[in-house]
């Protein structure tokens, strides 16, 4: 029957050779996404830990899906074939092998968790000879802000990332929890108000990688993507200089305002950052950004609802 | 009155006992197999269980309270532990007064158990002033509930406390109606225990309340 | 006077929620009016809103699921095709009512559909198979039952009056506060769930008590059939976990109401301890809903591989294994929040050893086919779809419990369909396998088996297309609740998943016809004997349905599989096991109105205390408290059953098994 569908296939026209090829190369550009397509050592662990504990996990799960389909069709009633045993209710062998199969399973994977979380946790500064890169985050309604504390200088909705060198992030909110996500470069990290996460990343690969928000934070929430820019030394050396040529001037008072919900924010550079801006946002002297209910015009608003 | 069988299926999965005799050996021993237990029982249990599923959730709300205390100790109020002590005391007399209660009523004496009853319910209300008067005078320092998180927590925790016993003395007062009217019979009898039982276990969640909230945070 | 109750609150601009509420609300009264008209009204009063009948009420559950899995699912299949829609483009459902939709229908699914469902498959069960009469407090049953769909009805009304929470299903902190959601969507949440939860709280108490203490003469808990095992363990987490929820839902109320600072951004308030606090009972409540499943399952898979379940001991001991674990593994829930990789990595292992217990079921559950007959009926169908779909999901479970793939996973398509995988292919498998399998048992006659292997088919078809797709688009890294997306990679993918919900869409109105199709059937469909499956346990003992009072003599077990024995006896005889017994007068619980008349001004409470109207919640709270009293002050709480009527329907009942007994030995 099979073979029959593919004759037709390559004997018919257009319609379902579409299909199939419009399928194969969904495939194909699947295994080029996100998770699976890393550009950074962080992330890449993260995939390596998740293909083996794959692979260890299908060792297990496929024999026992195709063992289940199979005695179900064997022993199915009209199959006089089959052995029937109605007293065969406990045995001392198969009680070890199906306790022991899933302990050492676990066993082994318990031992990868806790390597891998400590290899990986996002706190954990990478080896590296360079120092690192000082970004701070900060979640807002419902825009992403990067000030760069040792530059001067911020951006928002727009995350510029120097090549091979290691980046360490400081993150908080301004006020509803988000996540901070680029998935081909690290894993996620919560950012919450009052308080400060960390997590350390390195690009590996020039290029643009998305970047959004990973827990829901109200209306404006699917707008909180941004685009992550991996250039080279000289070219992010070149950015700098251009933001810090940038009139505008992030201070308290800016904040306030872009701290107002506002969505469809575009990319604004700031060419001055009042000092200690994050900390003092991390620590609630300047306070948490304002709900719905607050008052105000939202900032740099241009689609989303209202 | 069973269906009698004569015979002992073989047990198929070997547990417990010997399959080859089928014998009144073989019947099942241990809580429940002679049958379902009688009602008494039966209802204590269940308040038992009721009872520990409301000490699951008085540890939710000291959980809470141990964790706002304690990223916030500079909000910690001056108690009047005097007042701690009189609360802790009325609570502890309404018990015992309450196992009086309980004793009459066993010896099926109306006026002593209505009697005792009362007095129980005087000493929880007793309690429930004291804890008023704490209360607003902290609100009146600014020391409320929406003042902080430590005194959102202690609120939260000592008013879940107060709640329960001012829920115990309608239920008391309930109670002392019904035996009055109805007399000592035995449902009566059965919802009189379980009202102990819950007296005496908002007395045991006080005396946690009054180590870890008033005593503890005194130590230096 | 009305404190924020404005007609403002109804949904006159929006014209989806308008038009919705407007259908169902003419299909309410339409159902009522041919209720009243038909004279069925005394009928329903007396027989099953006022019953304290444990299996009138567990129908009344099931049927609230049902009904509910209708609601949740049509805010599923907006869903769907709100994102197959919104690629490039704001879709038809603008951000705040979409943020709505999903937060209903994880609400709906999980509170209102697949916990009423195991509760009511467990209420109607275990008395019968622990061969007793009801279960420990038949009228707190009722008010049990009557509480949840009082949450029920107050999370729809917020459809037609005001709005739903806009916070997904978990009102996770800054967000659900006043400060981010001053609407009232959040608090039809928190007092819908209260209200329900202690329906829930009190009905674990109830089948704890049951099991522990009421069991019929010689069932000892090794005699016990593993579904109880099951249903124990459920009801032990139920009352372990569900008072945390209480206390953590009057925090966000205390928060809300009256300005305390449990979770607030200032003040000293911590939104991470609701993250903990909601999650160490999140976890166990998940656990509270598939353990019954499995419980069904190694029902089902025994009788329909005609052989005792595999592994018995095993089975227990791994039960209250999961039981005591689930306790120990809720930081699973929230790795990315940056508790350190000792944290991360203690509750990654904890997680990964919930597995292990897991894992043994599933064998024995194969080891009980090895060697058996094993007969592809609805429910068995149901039992082998949920063997290889849990299995996938348990596997991508254990996957995202290893702290750093969760980094890249939390949040995303992946979990979302992780998630799926084990409620839908475990607990909603479990649920219609046991609603097949007990059907005839209930109403006295069976459910169409070309229908509901249709069904079967089409959820399970349906299930993957909608479901594997997300698994793929969380590794292309597209998170969960986006009402629109411009990614042209994900695009194909939502589609697919857009199609598999077609599908599902199909095995529901399968699932519905099944049901008329049976109902005009049931002659045809007849159960004459109580025992249409051949089973083994003490409820197919008794006649279909089975009289108010269960058993006219309660069984004195001798062994395992009580009526399995039972009967290869009387096989083996040709004929009934016993002579006529001596019927005896059964005092059975008379019913009442205290559930319906509690649930009645509990949901006047809900509602007044959502819109601030606090005289309005102060009458609701002394109606609830006037109905206890009221219960409290009654002189008589049982009826009797006559002998000569008990006799009379246990006498019908043995005499279509001696029939059919000498019919066999023919």
């Amino acid at each position: 029957m099979v073979a029959r569908w593919f004759a037709e296939l390559s004997r018919n026209g257009s319609g379902p050779k579409f299909l199939v090829l419009a399928l194969t190369s969904m495939l194909a550009a699947g295994c080029q996404g996100s998770v699976l397509d890393p550009v950074g050592p962080v992330a890449d662990g993260e995939r390596l830990i998740l293909m083996d504990a794959l692979g260890i996990m299908l060792v297990i799960v496929v024999p026992t899906v195709l063992t289940t389909l199979w005695f179900a069709w064997w022993f199915r009633a009209s199959n006089g074939a089959a052995l029937y045993r109605p007293a065969w209710v406990y045995s001392d062998k198969l009680e070890v092998v199906v306790w022991c199969i899933p302990a050492l399973t676990v066993l082994f994977l318990g031992g990868l968790a806790w390597t891998g979380s400590h290899k990986l946790d996002p706190a954990r500064p990478l080896q590296s000879r360079v120092s690192p890169l000082e970004v701070q985050v900060v979640s807002l309604d419902w825009k992403w802000l990067f000030i760069y504390p040792d530059q001067h200088v911020a951006v928002v909705n727009r995350l510029v990332l120097p090549v091979g060198r290691p980046v360490h992030f400081r993150l908080t909110s301004s006020s509803v929890m988000n996540v901070f996500f680029v998935p081909r470069l690290a894993g996620e990290i919560y950012t919450m108000n009052g308080m400060v996460t960390e997590l350390n990343l390195q690009a590996d690969r020039t290029g643009n990688y998305p970047g959004l928000s990973a827990q829901f934070s109200g209306d404006g929430f699917a707008g909180m993507h941004f685009d992550t820019e991996v250039m080279s030394g000289s070219s992010f050396d070149q950015f700098i200089e251009q933001a810090r040529a940038a009139p505008a001037r992030l201070d308290d008072d800016a904040y306030k305002s872009i701290s107002r919900p506002s969505e469809g924010v575009p990319v604004q550079l700031f060419g001055n950052v009042t000092d200690g801006l994050f900390e003092n946002i991390a620590s609630r002297r300047l306070p948490p950004g304002e709900g719905p209910t607050g008052t105000g015009r939202p900032y740099g608003s241009t689609a989303g609802e209202d | 009155m069973s269906m009698v069988s004569t015979f002992s299926p073989v047990d198929p999965n070997r547990i417990g006992h010997d399959n080859r005799v089928a014998s009144a050996e073989a019947e099942a021993l241990g809580r429940g197999a002679g049958g379902p237990a009688p009602k008494y029982i039966v209802v204590s249990y269940g308040f038992w269980i009721f009872l520990l599923s409301d000490i699951v959730m008085f540890s939710a709300f000291f959980a809470a309270f141990q964790v706002l205390a304690g990223q916030s100790p500079d909000m910690a109020p001056r108690f009047d532990l005097d007042d701690v002590a009189i609360e802790t005391g009325c609570l502890l007399v309404s018990s015992f007064l309450c196992g009086v209660a309980a004793l009459s009523a066993r010896r099926r004496n109306l006026m002593a158990t209505e009697f005792f009853l009362l007095l129980t319910g005087l000493f929880g209300a007793g309690f429930l002033l004291l804890e008023l008067k704490e209360f607003t005078g902290l609100v009146v320092q600014h020391m409320g509930p929406a003042d902080g998180a430590y005194y959102s927590g202690f609120f939260a925790l000592v008013g879940c406390h107060g709640l329960h016993v001012t829920a115990g003395l309608l239920w008391l007062g309930t109670m002392m109606a019904q035996i009055w009217a109805k007399g000592f019979r035995q449902d009566i009898l059965r919802r009189l225990v379980c009202f102990s039982l819950f007296w005496h276990a908002l007395d045991i969640v006080w005396v946690g309340i009054f180590s870890f909230v008033y005593l503890m945070r005194f130590a230096p | 006077m009305f404190g924020r109750l404005t007609w403002q609150a109804i949904p006159w601009s929006e014209p989806i929620p308008l038009i919705a509420a407007g259908v169902v609300g003419l299909f309410l009264l339409a159902v009522i009016g041919w209720v009243f008209v038909k004279g069925y009204a005394p009928y329903l009063w007396r027989e099953w809103i006022t019953s304290v009948d444990h299996k009138r009420i567990g129908v009344m559950y099931c049927l609230l699921a049902l009904v509910m899995l209708l609601r949740g699912f049509s805010d599923a299949a907006m869903m769907r095709s709100q994102q197959a829609l919104a690629f490039h483009s704001p879709g038809y459902l603008p951000p705040d009512h979409y943020d709505q939709i999903f937060s209903a229908h994880g609400t709906i699914m999980i509170f209102f559909v697949a916990m009423p469902f195991v509760i009511g498959l467990m209420n109607f069960v275990v008395p019968l198979q622990l061969g007793v009469r009801d279960v420990a407090f038949p009228t707190l049953n009722s008010v049990s039952f009557w509480l949840t769909a009082s949450g029920a009805l107050l999370v729809n009304v917020s459809l037609v009056v005001g709005e739903f929470a806009r916070t997904g299903w978990l009102p996770y902190p800054p967000l659900s506060e006043l400060q981010y959601s001053p609407g009232v969507g959040v608090d039809y949440y928190l007092w819908s769930l209260q209200i329900s939860g202690a329906g829930t709280l009190l009905s674990g108490v109830n089948l704890v008590t049951t099991i522990l203490k009421m069991r019929a003469p010689g069932l000892s808990y090794t005699r016990m059939p593993v579904f109880c095992w099951t249903a124990l363990a459920s009801n032990l987490l139920i009352v372990a976990a569900f008072p945390i929820l209480t206390a953590v839902t009057a925090m966000l109320l205390l928060d809300r109401y009256l300005g305390f600072h449990f979770f607030t951004n200032e003040l000293g308030g911590n939104p991470m301890m609701f993250v903990n606090l909601i999650w160490a009972w999140g976890h166990p409540e998940v656990y509270i809903l598939i353990l019954p499943a499995f419980g069904v399952f190694s029902e089902v898979i025994a009788t329909f591989s005609r052989k005792p379940l595999f592994g018995y001991r095993s089975m227990v001991a791994a039960t209250m294994a999961i039981c005591v674990l689930s306790f120990m593994v809720w930081l699973h829930h929230f790795f990315t929040m940056g508790a350190g990789a000792d944290v991360n990595g203690f509750f990654g292992i904890m997680t990964m050893i919930i597995a292990v217990p897991t894992g043994v079921k599933v064998y024995n559950w194969l080891f009980t086919m090895y060697g058996g007959r094993v007969h592809f009926s609805t429910p068995m169908l149901w039992s082998i779809g949920f063997m290889v779909t849990f299995v996938i999901g348990g596997m991508t479970g254990v996957l995202m419990a290893i702290p750093p793939a969760d980094f890249v996973l939390h949040n995303s398509l992946f979990l979302i369909a992780h998630f799926h995988n084990v409620i839908i292919g475990g607990v909603l498998f479990g649920a219609f396998a046991g609603y097949t399998y007990w059907f005839p048992k209930a109403f006295g006659f069976q459910l169409d088996e070309r229908w509901g292997k249709c069904a079967f088919w089409l959820w399970f078809l349906g299930f993957y297309t909608a479901f594997m797709p997300l698994y793929v688009l969380g590794l292309l890294g597209m998170t969960r609740r986006m009402q629109h997306f411009d990614r042209p990679e994900w695009y194909p993918w939502v589609l697919i998943a857009g199609a598999g919900a077609v599908l599902i869409t199909l095995g529901i109105c399968a699932q519905v016809i099944q049901l008329a199709v049976s109902i005009r059937n049931r002659a045809l469909l007849a159960d004459l004997t109580g025992d249409p499956w051949d089973g083994r346990t003490l409820e197919w003992a008794t006649a279909s349905p089975p009289p108010a009072f269960n058993f006219a003599v309660l069984p004195n077990v001798t062994g395992e599989e009580p009526y399995w024995g039972m009967k290869e006896r009387a096989r083996a005889l040709a004929h009934l096991l016993t002579t006529e017994p001596s019927y005896e007068a059964i005092s059975v619980p008379r019913n009442s109105p205290t559930g319906v008349v509690t649930a009645f001004f509990a949901v006047f409470l809900g509602f007044a205390m959502i819109w601030r109207i606090y005289w309005l919640a102060g009458l609701g709270f002394v109606g609830i408290y006037a109905a206890f009293v009221v219960f409290a002050w009654r002189d008589r709480s049982e009826e009797e059953i006559s002998a000569a009527e008990v006799a009379r329907l246990d006498r019908a009942n043995r005499m279509m098994r001696s029939s059919v007994l000498a019919e066999e030995a023919s």
